[in-house]
């Protein structure tokens, strides 16, 4: 493949009226969308009006005046980027007399431009190169002896990128991109005239500016002012090929741009659905953990835990572990072994590993990471609307008048799809966010919430029927749209539940500490101000009323009409790249692909006909009962791919326990990870750019991950899976993903119509796929619920167990930062550590004081489950007696204070309320994190060759 | 009033315009306040050489002194003043005004709400409510008005547009950013006869369907915001269900730009927008706005009370109407002259500015403030029409008038046009944030080529200099600064910024340096031109 840059039609395209208009461009005849600037237009016919300040990517500015056209029965030469075609309209882009006028701007540009083409890092990739080429300039007659812009010094605070004022040519394009695209409005021009000069926030360097690093400017800028640093090291690339973020939910996709064998950027692609060009910090720029010194390349075995590793050949490795899981199978009994699928792999590798499990391990002890996060989500939606996924595509949120966010935290936890939101509430839609913090989207610039509800952690439920009770009570809901798409009797039976005047916001202000007014101002806003949209995350699901908060929303939207259409739905923010994926593959104990019960005779068949083995009608083992089952003797081997469950999972002192008791533990991974600390076989992964597969992310997309490179480890993690398999005695025969997506196709009734020549043709497909949808579904539940009639569940609120008292009187609840991501486990290992080099406790200032503790102290942070140390932030984001941190540093281990409550359908772990007493501390760290450390150091040792 | 007290209390008028003000009105005031009169702040009549003006309430009406000073309460007081000016109306200057717009200007109390109302003010209003908003609209359509800014686009059809645009938040917004230099027009109104801009733009409000509106002026008029914030706030239920608000700029002359001056408004960064969208369909905060100058807005009052066609009566060609005139710089009688379109610039340079001060021959005048084109005597015949100045390759701009004796260098004063619009420039559109900065060293060029010329010595000092530069330069490739050469570049430069610029700070810079150009190219050194003509005459 060669590389081309992506067309730039110069202005976005025009708001669709329906309406098109006719107009003669260079003796060109054509008809085109009213609306649409003359510019583009010209580009859409194949041709090309000279531009510098304008990119599709951002509404048109006029500023460089290089577009300048001719236009019959008009004076003077319109910007063909402001000035919209018109019926009849008659333009000339090419006349002598505007090439004199272009020259003659492009003089005064270069006049100002340092002459260092040659050594420039964006030569051969510039605009103003190009242009100046473009218009013909062979001479610049002011000279260089005025004044000037150039010289001044270079802004390398960043890590990924630097900012070169000298080359900088005023068009404002990054600061448009940062206002438009990205919403954050870091950057400004400052001074005004001649000296006008981009500048991040009020004059400050990039890095500690309000920059958030999502290279929406960097890909804007036409020239080498914003610079990637990748690009000035290795060159400009020479190969682009497209592929899918791994990182969070939103599943950006990017052109992977080379140069041979080396990466040198990723670029948001403009065509993905998804993110529709953006990006942030992590997909945009930290992706160097691929080529991360720490990586393990080679397979590493050892007989116990307190031994170094030694690493040894593939096929020894693959021999090993065959032969431990079939020794300890033949010893405890064929359910003493399991394993863990990844949401960070493919779909294709998550179906392989399920598929062993089933196959060759013969039981169901599978298990996934969305056990921790969206296991509620699948539960809650599939029992009200009969599907366990989002309604909705991205795009509607721009069709929605009321955003409600719950529990979530986009700008930091799904920042691209953030920026999106932030554009419609921009355009005007409203507001309401609750959450116990005060974040992001509360208000920052140009946003402000209608209304934060900060509740107490916990109470989620008693808030959403609070919610209900007035819509109920105030006769708010849509009789209509319950009557036809619900059961009208357990609606009654609903609303007279939420009715009860025990449920009501005065009599909930109690426990939730939401003041009344504000809450029923929020459900009024909600039900009555248009299509109203849910977003909702981890603060949702990981609690032990989880699934039944999600079926309170579920109950919500179906009570105000909001499903069902563009704009409306019930939308959880998914955490990782492919926990979608991962759960749709039948990663979880109880089921198939595509969510149908292992107990189901006409399922179970169809598989044991497809695989040629009989499988088990018994759901297997979840993850947090093969660990009790392990300390409890009966389950003696696991295999984990690509997931680190030591660190993620709830209660580490109980994890870890479990993990030691067990006779073979089997990590798949790319870096010696927390849980392989426990583990006796190492198997070395491949980064997302080392292979092929599909990931489908919270929209219920399905796109394709495309190999970039060779695997450093030798194999995709596919080719892993299918090599432990055959020594297992599988007759598995794989040679592409694409054949392992076929057998997915042919066994899920949601994904028939999904293969690889289908997604490389659309680019991306969201699922049900299949002949009743054959271009997909990007709105769900149109015209009639999955599930038949939409179903209202009561949703009783019981407090959780976990209580604050004398000992432990703050609750803690955790989420995570922009730059950092889930365990940190790829993010520690780029520069990101730039922004957020250690875990921080938010603090309430009144509790803060309380307790003696000053911004940056060292405190300590325990539960009644352990202990660690971390420093204090002080801030009024956080509610008086509430705090919270991140879980992305190991050092930290946030974990160790989470208690081991979960939701009580689903064993979502209640992540989000811990009852905690901070202190002030001098620093050292606990008992624990000095013991954890000191095993971590001596299980991390490999013992190479050279050293025998 | 007792009769004794009327003889005793004498009534006297006094301007308490910031010009006024500036040459001692405020002294003058107080010492007729302490000498026992019953003094009357009014706005100016407007002719500054006879300020600070007193007139004395007489049998036969007002009778004007000017200029005086604190010393004068006597004498003026018993008459014997030597400066004694009879009806201050019946002086030449003003006898042969047509003062539509100007009306009350000098002679009420200007937040007098009994004055206004007495003189006929809120007559336009009442008419105008009792009337459809289109019939309105059509009144001003027929006046022919046309904005008074400079740029000369018909007023009733930018309300047409708002007029038809969704209903929904409409604004109205004033541009008293009254930045040309020499121009002082809407300051003088603002402070003098404030209801009629007030009266103006609700008027302008009840036609369009606008709620809210507001007057932009330039910081530097203390006088006029605090006189507007103060007549606004008197005659809010007079306009009421219309509010008004003041708004002062921040120093910057280019929010007089109509969309600088909305993105200012707004609160962001005074930057030019492009257009379209217009502002009349997506003006302030996105909403349909008219945006009209302040002598746009305060036409509009006589319009509605005194007819279209009593408006439309007075003018020249497509230019209908007065024009309140301003002259100013090295003139004898500066000051405002509201008279209808078509008077020749000659007349109102010569006749009625009574030629320099300085008593020298006039050399150039520039007419419409920074951005317009000097034009020699010789092309005193232009009547002041929009159309015929567009013609002669200048424009009438806000109609302030600047003249300059034989002592001006018209080649500083190209430079200084260039050096105003780099000082000005908001950065946006690159023929003027580059060009104008370019455009100043171009000239420096030039008038050190030509200085080096008439120095005659052609001597190696000099000569070598500039070489010596241009040797070191750190262009690839050594320039030409020869004055041909220079002043190629100048025209090419001018013709880029003319044609390429996004708004009309750009766009007109070119009109004083290439009109300095044409009409004194041997200010620019041209070959074959006496090229220093000034230099002896300053001397």
């Amino acid at each position: 493949m060669t590389f081309t840059r992506e067309t730039d039609h110069g202005t976005p395209a025009a708001i669709n009226t329906g309406k098109t208009v006719n107009v003669t461009i260079d003796g060109q005849s054509v008809s085109m969308p009213e609306g649409t600037s003359i510019m583009r237009a010209a580009s859409l016919i194949g041709g090309s009006i000279p531009k510098l300040c304008a990119t599709d990517h951002v509404k048109s500015f006029g500023s460089c005046r290089l577009c300048l056209v001719e236009v019959e029965g008009r004076n003077g030469f319109p910007a063909s980027c402001t000035t919209p075609v018109a019926e009849g309209m008659v333009v000339r882009t090419q006349t002598e007399r505007l090439k004199q006028l272009r020259r003659g701007v492009m003089e005064l540009y270069i006049s100002d431009h340092p002459l260092d083409c040659l050594t420039c890092g964006a030569n051969g990739d510039c605009e103003l190169q190009e242009q100046a080429g473009a218009v013909g300039l062979r001479d610049v007659r002011y000279g260089y002896d005025g004044a000037t812009n150039m010289g001044q010094a270079k802004d390398q605070s960043n890590p990924y990128f630097d900012f070169d004022p000298s080359k900088c040519i005023v068009c404002s394009r990054c600061v448009r991109a940062c206002e438009d695209v990205q919403g954050t409005f870091a950057l400004t021009i400052e001074n005004k005239g001649f000296e006008s000069k981009v500048s991040p926030s009020q004059g400050e360097a990039f890095l500690g500016s309000e920059c958030v690093s999502c290279g929406a400017c960097v890909q804007a800028c036409p020239t080498a002012s914003l610079i990637e640093k990748k690009v000035v090291e290795v060159g400009t690339p020479d190969r682009s090929v497209v592929t899918t973020c791994a990182y969070c939910g939103v599943g950006c996709t990017f052109r992977a741009e080379m140069r041979g064998e080396e990466l040198v950027r990723m670029v948001p692609w403009k065509e993905g659905k998804a993110n529709r060009g953006h990006s942030c910090v992590k997909g945009r720029f930290a992706w160097g953990y691929a080529q991360h010194q720490d990586r393990i390349l080679n397979p590493m075995i050892r007989e116990s835990v307190d031994q170094p590793w030694r690493e040894v050949s593939w096929e020894e490795a693959i021999a090993h572990t065959a032969s431990e899981f079939r020794r300890i199978q033949a010893k405890y009994g064929v359910r003493s072994i399991g394993g863990i699928t990844s949401s960070r792999c493919t779909n294709e590798e998550t179906f392989l590993v399920q598929k062993l499990i089933r196959q060759g391990f013969g039981n169901n002890n599978v298990d996934t990471c969305a056990r921790v996060c969206h296991s509620p989500t699948g539960y809650g939606l599939s029992q009200t609307f009969g599907t366990s996924a989002g309604t909705q595509d991205f795009d509607s949120v721009m069709q929605s008048d009321v955003i409600l966010v719950i529990g979530a935290n986009p700008t930091d936890g799904h920042p691209v799809f953030a920026s999106r939101m932030k554009q419609r509430l921009r355009q005007g839609a409203k507001l309401i966010v609750v959450d116990p913090r005060r974040t992001d989207l509360v208000k920052s610039p140009r946003i402000e919430a209608e209304h934060h509800l900060p509740l107490r952690p916990g109470t989620n439920v008693a808030v959403m029927t609070a919610m209900a009770h007035v819509i109920v009570t105030e006769k708010l809901y849509d009789e209509a749209f319950i009557r036809e798409r619900c059961d009208w009797d357990e609606f009654q039976d609903w609303a007279d539940f939420v009715s009860e005047s025990s449920r009501s916001p005065e009599a909930v202000e109690p426990l939730t500490g939401v003041n009344p007014q504000e809450l029923r101002a929020a459900a009024r806003l909600y039900a009555t101000g248009g299509n109203g949209a849910i977003y909702y995350g981890l603060g949702v699901t990981e609690h032990s009323q989880g699934s039944s908060t999600v079926m309170a929303i579920a109950n919500l939207a179906m009570a105000t009409g909001n499903i069902g259409r563009e704009g409306v739905g019930v939308n959880p923010l998914r955490g990782q790249n492919n926990v979608q994926g991962a759960c749709d593959m039948g990663s979880f104990p109880h089921e198939f692909s595509g969510y149908r019960h292992v107990s189901d005779d006409a399922t179970r068949s169809l598989f044991e006909k497809t695989w040629g083995v009989e499988l088990s009608a018994e759901p297997g083992l979840r993850i947090p009962n093969m660990l009790d089952a392990a300390t409890d003797g009966t389950f003696k081997g696991l295999f984990v791919q690509g997931e680190d469950i030591l660190q993620s999972d709830p209660n580490t002192h109980h994890v870890a326990a479990g993990l030691a008791a067990m006779e073979c533990v089997v990590v798949q991974d790319l870096f010696l990870n927390e849980t392989a600390n426990y583990a006796h076989v190492f198997l070395p992964g491949s980064t997302f750019l080392e292979k092929d597969g599909t990931f489908t992310n919270a929209e219920r997309r399905i796109q394709r991950v495309r190999k970039v490179m060779a695997p450093l480890n030798g194999y995709a993690d596919w080719e892993i899976v299918q090599l432990v398999a055959r020594a297992m005695g599988l007759n598995w025969d794989y040679t592409h993903p694409s054949q392992i997506m076929d057998e997915i196709a042919a066994l899920t009734p949601t994904f028939t119509g999904v293969h690889y020549d289908r997604l490389d043709e659309e680019g991306s497909l969201q699922w049900p796929a299949n002949d009743a949808a054959p271009d997909g579904t990007p709105t769900m539940h149109i015209g009639g619920f999955v599930r038949g009639k939409g179903k209202f569940v009561v949703t009783d609120y019981v407090p959780t167990d976990e209580k604050t008292g004398p000992r432990f009187p703050l609750l803690l609840t955790t989420g995570r930062i922009l730059s950092q991501y889930n365990v940190g486990a790829q993010t520690r290992r780029t520069d990101n550590t730039a922004w957020h080099p250690e875990d921080l406790l938010e603090i309430h200032p009144l509790d803060a004081e309380n307790r003696g503790i000053k911004e940056g102290d060292w405190v300590s942070l325990k539960s009644r489950a352990g202990e660690t140390t971390l420093h204090a932030h002080i801030t009024e984001r956080v509610a008086p007696g509430v705090v919270y941190t991140t879980f992305h540093h190991p050092d930290t281990q946030a974990n160790v204070i989470t208690t081991d409550f979960t939701d009580w359908a689903t064993n979502c772990p209640e992540y989000k309320v811990t009852a905690v007493q901070v202190n002030l501390s001098n620093g050292r760290p606990s008992d624990w994190q000095q013991d954890y450390n000191e095993q971590a150091r001596m299980s991390r040792r490999i013992e190479t060759e050279a050293a025998e | 009033m007792s009769g004794a007290n009327e003889t005793n209390k004498a009534k006297v008028y006094i301007s308490r315009d910031m010009a006024s003000v500036a040459l001692g009105a405020d002294d003058v005031a107080r010492a007729f306040a302490d000498a026992g009169c019953d003094v009357v702040r009014t706005g100016s009549r407007g002719l500054f050489n006879i300020e600070p003006l007193v007139e004395v309430e007489t049998a036969q009406g007002r009778i004007g002194y000017g200029p005086v000073c604190a010393d004068d309460v006597t004498t003026v007081l018993d008459g014997s003043h030597a400066n004694r000016l009879g009806k201050v109306e019946e002086l030449p200057f003003f006898a042969s005004q047509q003062r539509f717009t100007f009306a009350l200007c000098g002679v009420i109390d200007p937040v007098s709400l009994d004055d206004y109302a007495a003189n006929g003010g809120w007559n336009g209003l009442m008419l105008a409510r009792s009337m459809a908003p289109q019939q309105v609209v059509d009144a001003v359509k027929a006046s022919g008005l046309r904005g008074r800014g400079g740029a000369g686009f018909p007023t009733g059809i930018k309300w047409q547009t708002v007029h038809d645009a969704p209903a929904g938040d409409k604004y109205v917004v004033c541009n008293a950013d009254e930045g040309d230099s020499g121009t002082f027009a809407d300051r003088m109104l603002m402070e003098g006869d404030p209801y009629c801009l007030i009266e103006g733009m609700a008027i302008a409000a009840y036609a369009v369907g606008a709620h809210h509106g507001y007057i932009y002026t330039r910081s530097e008029y203390p006088f006029a915001i605090d006189t507007m914030k103060e007549a606004i706030r008197r005659s809010a239920h007079i306009i009421a269900p219309f509010t008004l608000e003041v708004r002062d700029g921040a120093g910057a002359y280019v929010c007089g730009e109509e969309t600088a001056l909305l993105e200012s408004i707004e609160g962001k960064r005074g930057q030019v927008r492009a257009k379209p969208p217009l502002p009349a369909l997506e003006g302030l905060f996105g909403m349909p706005t008219v945006i009209n100058n302040v002598l746009s807005i305060a036409a509009v009052p006589f319009i509605l009370s005194k007819g279209a066609e009593a408006y439309a009566n007075v003018g020249f060609g497509r230019s209908r109407g007065t024009m309140p005139v301003q002259i100013a710089g090295n003139v004898k009688n500066g000051g405002l002259y509201e008279i209808g379109f078509g008077i020749t610039l000659g007349e109102l340079v010569m006749d009625i500015g009574g030629g320099t001060e300085s008593g020298r021959p006039v050399r150039a005048v520039q007419v419409g403030g920074p951005l317009g084109a000097y034009f020699p005597p010789e092309m005193f015949h232009l009547p002041f029409d929009y159309e015929e100045f567009a013609k002669a390759g200048g424009l009438i701009g806000h109609a302030g008038i600047t003249v300059f004796d034989d002592t001006v260098d018209m080649a500083h004063m190209a430079r200084f046009a260039m050096e105003f619009c780099a000082a000005e420039s908001c950065g946006k559109c690159t023929p003027c944030r580059i060009g104008s900065t370019r455009g100043v060293e171009v000239m420096d060029r030039i008038i050190a080529a030509r200085d080096e010329q008439t120095a005659e010595t052609a001597s190696l000092g000099g000569g070598a200099g500039y070489l010596a530069k241009a040797l070191y330069s750190r262009s690839p490739s050594r320039i030409d600064t020869g004055i041909e050469a220079q002043t190629q570049l100048l025209r090419d430069l001018a013709d880029t910024m003319k044609f390429g610029s996004l708004c009309a700070l750009g766009g007109f810079t070119p009109y004083p340096v290439l009109s300095a150009l044409d009409y004194f190219p041997e200010d620019f050194g041209a070959p074959g031109t006496d090229n220093a003509p000034h230099k002896e005459a300053a001397e």
